[in-house]
């Protein structure tokens, strides 16, 4: 046990040492030493009366609200609509175009309509995630919609089972293992747009720390930073992968007698 | 079900009818699209909301536009030029993270942390360390569509049929033969799949540092410079270029899947 973690751990000590070497003989602004960034980190943001500063609070807690916000309505609208789009069959042919279009446009490109519409503050960051990461998840879901085993389906009708339950039952169960390809690739995506549109349009969040960092060429700063997105996004990737492996055990069940 | 019969039994009769018919659907869904952005703007029902003719009118006047060509032209070749760079990193060290379960499993706990740290975080560090821009966004469209292929890459190799490369072995060929003559092929249409998906990371990654830096051009500092002007124009300007950008993602798209298709037509048979 200990024996496993040691050989699969050493070369991250080993690379923070040499890291903090490094930088202490170069000296330079740019590549703060480990040691010093955890010091940094300390002083700002988790030497608060509950640990975390008031900084640390006023910062992290809107970026976290609003990543985890955004996605959950991104998740719903995304579901819901793709769902009824792909049980729909003539429907499906009709918005196919437009939803390649919204696809294909890299989620970024969004924030200036925003950014025109609402200047600053968190209506830009919700409506940047959302209509960023809403895409994958509504692709999936169609597809995943799309191809229920049709006899189950009629059975269920055969059988009278009413739709509510054949949703729930039969289309959603059998469409998630598709969805949750779409939600993995909607978490990291949600990330990245919640930094991008903090570092543009906000007073306050991880992104904008990032942005006053930078300007005040604060090196500490901006490592500290990264490191805390870092873990945000380890965080949230585990969180959603804990979810997908207890949602998904009868998926791979299945597969594995298959 | 039974409008699903009937659209199989059309099918059956005459395929190339059903599929006029599908485009037909296609073009009359992105019809209506129009008509209601259309009137949504122009009767200011969404008041902020330019109409779909103006826009698109926009458009075009955009292709004939050098400054908005250039910014176009900066972000494509950065992106181009990131890509292949990104390849030649992330194949080879997921052939030997692959091959080589050692060295994999001392790096696993570094990938495991590197990989969740959204790469947009890294742009205002990179701005630090890589002067001119360029080369900051380069750096970044490397690093951050690396991973995809990396991990893609990683997966083919495990994916690798044991016999082949056993075979290969025990006819006296030395490792490096093997990863040339067996892994790699095999690995091949999950790496490439894996450069599919960093060829958009490419492009959130040109325009998330252009947005930042601002005066230092592509679609990114285009964008960023429309959406500073006034009122209903700085709109147009926006949509206009939204619109253009999500053209050239259908391009790339469209031609990467197509070349995935021809490529390992074997694969899917």
């Amino acid at each position: 046990m200990i024996a496993t973690l040691v050989r699969r751990l050493w070369l991250v000590p080993v690379l923070l040492a040499c890291w903090e070497l490094l930088a202490r003989a170069q000296a330079s602004p740019y590549l703060p030493a480990p040691t010093r960034i955890a010091s940094w980190m300390y002083e700002r943001w988790f030497s608060g009366p509950y640990v975390l500063t008031e900084e640390a609070v006023d910062n992290f807690v809107p970026s976290l609200v609003r990543v985890v916000g955004s996605w959950s309505v991104a998740v719903v609208a995304g579901v819901a609509l793709g769902v009824a789009i792909g049980r729909v069959a003539w429907l499906s042919d009709y918005v196919d175009p437009l939803v390649e279009f919204g696809r294909a446009v890299p989620p970024p490109a969004m924030l200036p309509v925003f950014l025109v519409l609402f200047t600053m503050g968190t209506q830009v960051q919700v409506a940047t995630i959302v209509f960023g990461v809403v895409w994958p998840i509504l692709l999936n879901s169609i597809d995943g919609a799309r191809n229920v085993d049709p006899l189950q389906l009629e059975t269920a009708a055969v059988f009278g089972v009413p739709a509510r339950l054949r949703l729930l039952r039969i289309i959603l169960p059998s469409a998630s293992p598709k969805i949750f390809a779409g939600l993995r690739l909607s978490v990291s995506l949600a990330l990245i747009l919640m930094v991008i549109s903090e570092l543009k349009g906000s007073t306050d969040g991880i992104g904008y720390l990032l942005s006053t960092a930078s300007n005040n060429a604060d090196m500490p700063g901006l490592w500290a930073g990264v490191v805390v997105l870092g873990v945000l996004g380890y965080a949230l990737n585990s969180l959603f992968l804990m979810a997908e492996r207890r949602v998904l055990t009868w998926h791979r069940g299945a597969r594995r007698t298959a | 079900m039974t409008s699903t019969a009937a659209l199989a039994g059309r099918g059956r009769s005459s395929p190339s009818r059903a599929r006029l018919a599908k485009y037909l659907r296609h073009a009359t869904g992105v019809a209506v699209f129009l008509l209601v952005w259309e009137l949504a703007g122009r009767t200011g029902l969404i008041s902020w909301l330019p109409a779909a003719s103006t826009s698109l009118a926009r458009v075009a006047q955009l292709a004939a536009d050098p400054a908005f060509l250039a910014d176009l032209a900066s972000t494509l070749t950065a992106a181009a030029v990131g890509l292949p760079l990104a390849v030649l990193v992330a194949v080879p060290v997921g052939l030997l993270l692959g091959t080589v379960p050692v060295v994999e499993e001392m790096t696993r706990a570094i990938v495991e942390f590197l990989r969740p740290i959204p790469s947009v975080a890294l742009i205002p560090l990179a701005l630090f360390f890589f002067q001119p821009e360029i080369n900051a966004k380069v750096a970044l469209i490397v690093y951050a569509a690396s991973w995809p292929i990396l991990i893609n890459t990683l997966y083919g190799v495990r994916d690798v049929d044991p016999v082949a490369t056993e075979t290969l072995r025990s006819f006296g060929f030395g490792s490096g033969a093997v990863i040339w003559r067996v892994s790699l092929p095999s690995a091949a249409p999950f790496i490439f799949t894996g450069v599919r998906l960093a060829a958009s990371i490419t492009l959130i990654l040109a325009i998330s540092v252009e947005y930042v830096v601002g005066g230092a051009g592509g679609i990114g500092a285009f964008l960023i410079q429309a959406s500073t002007g006034i009122g209903a124009d700085a709109m147009v300007d926006v949509i206009a270029t939204l619109v253009w950008a999500g053209l050239v993602g259908l391009v790339v798209n469209t031609l990467l899947l197509r070349a995935e298709r021809r490529l390992f037509r074997w694969r899917h048979a």
